[in-house]
């Protein structure tokens, strides 16, 4: 290995963080971000899922044929996603219940698959798991940034505890409906890969 | 009877369309949308997945994972509905493949635009969320149809408006931090407001 494994975890939070740069895993990126607690839940179920899933298709990846591994991997991820979503239900159903299908889309979150494809297969089981483990970590940076623009302005609370007095409560902060609204989203992620990008030129498309 | 079905498709089209109010489907819609022509051929080919895989995914839902499902079976507290995600998934992963291997032998040039997208739609959001939609509403079969169908054509119609846009945006000039997929974002924020002009639409006779 030539990544030491503390660049390895680093490495895939900001200069190949797989939101901003690879553009991976923004379906469910965007869908969670109206609160810092969905936020925070879904980043923590996404990093669980990606570091064993990546552990665990290492440990298997000398007895996987190459003609079904896409198969494998996806059971692999499947079963740990059930997992998660059966013990989310268990332990606090109501959040389950506002994620909705967020967390069985873990599945099809790209980040897992590519991660599976792109490293576990061919490296050694505790690097898959680092790597898998920074790669979560990115995802969740970019969930918390954005989670924590749309709650703080779009209601004026950061996990539900109230920050900014509204003006509805007769306080003096006037609310950002927009915030709240889906397509926000998608105007602060550009706007965090657009400083994630000038200060590290190398990322930046070629015209 | 029949409005409650236009209703189901209007609704799916445009007030609650996968890729810009739920943002599913994403990596494939950024991805491809970068010519019409291609961006057309995987919008049709999600909208065909669509449209076949919801009915079927409803049906297993119905006739063998939810419990008392398999009483014919001789198994009526049978509940496997924690094997749905892993069902759905191999539902999907099975259609697609047959569509690669159908597009193979007819369509060869659409095949090989789409290149590794098509088998990739396997772990497309849109999708898979598209039956998992189905579920957590519990739509009736004629519904799933309908909810299938409005899905798929809502994904179509979306990244063609974005792949007519960045046809546009080539000749644009923007920060160089922005080029490419920061724009390419921002567009897509805006066709999304657009689009929530459209809520609180109703179809009533």
């Amino acid at each position: 290995m030539a990544e030491s494994k503390k660049e390895l975890l680093l490495l895939s939070i900001f200069q190949r963080n797989p939101i901003a740069l690879l553009v991976l895993g923004i379906c469910s990126a965007l869908a969670v971000t109206g609160q810092m607690s969905t936020a925070f839940v879904m980043s923590v179920c996404v990093t669980l899922v990606v570091a064993f899933s990546n552990l665990i298709i290492s440990i298997v990846r000398f007895q996987i044929p190459n003609s079904v591994r896409i198969g494998i991997q996806i059971t692999v991820i499947a079963t740990l996603v059930i997992l998660v979503d059966q013990i989310l239900k268990a332990y606090s159903f109501e959040l389950s219940k506002q994620l909705s299908i967020y967390v069985g889309l873990i599945i099809t979150n790209c980040i897992v698959m590519g991660r599976a494809e792109g490293f576990a297969m061919n490296n050694p089981p505790i690097p898959s798991f680092i790597d898998g483990l920074g790669n979560g970590l990115g995802y969740g940076f970019i969930l918390m940034s954005v989670a924590f623009v749309r709650e703080l302005l779009g209601a004026g609370t950061l996990f539900g505890f109230e920050i900014l007095p509204l003006t509805t409560n007769g306080g003096w902060y006037m609310r950002n409906g927009m915030l709240v609204l889906p397509a926000s989203a998608f105007f602060l992620i550009a706007l965090i890969i657009w400083i994630l990008r000038t200060f590290d030129p190398e990322q930046q498309e070629k015209k | 009877m029949m409005t409650h079905y236009l209703d189901i498709i209007i609704r799916s089209i445009f007030l609650e369309n996968l890729p810009l109010s739920f943002f599913l489907g994403m990596c494939t819609f950024l991805a491809i949308s970068k010519q019409v022509k291609t961006a057309a051929g995987l919008g049709a080919a999600v909208l065909f997945i669509m449209v076949i895989t919801v009915p079927i995914n409803n049906l297993i839902l119905n006739h063998v994972l939810k419990p008392g499902a398999l009483t014919w079976a001789g198994q009526p507290d049978l509940d496997l509905t924690f094997l749905g995600l892993l069902t759905y998934i191999a539902v999907i992963a099975g259609v697609v493949q047959i569509l690669e291997m159908f597009l193979d032998r007819f369509v060869p040039s659409l095949y090989n635009t789409l290149g590794i997208f098509l088998p990739l739609l396997t772990v497309n959001c849109a999708i898979f969320g598209g039956s998992l939609f189905m579920v957590e509403r519990n739509y009736t079969f004629g519904e799933s149809v309908a909810y299938g169908f409005g899905a798929g054509a809502g994904f179509f119609l979306a990244v063609v408006c974005l792949a007519g846009i960045r046809e546009r945006l080539e000749y644009a000039n923007p920060p160089a931090g922005l080029r490419g997929l920061g724009l390419t974002f921002i567009t897509t924020g805006l066709i999304a407001m657009a689009f929530m002009g459209l809520a609180g639409m109703e179809i009533s006779f």
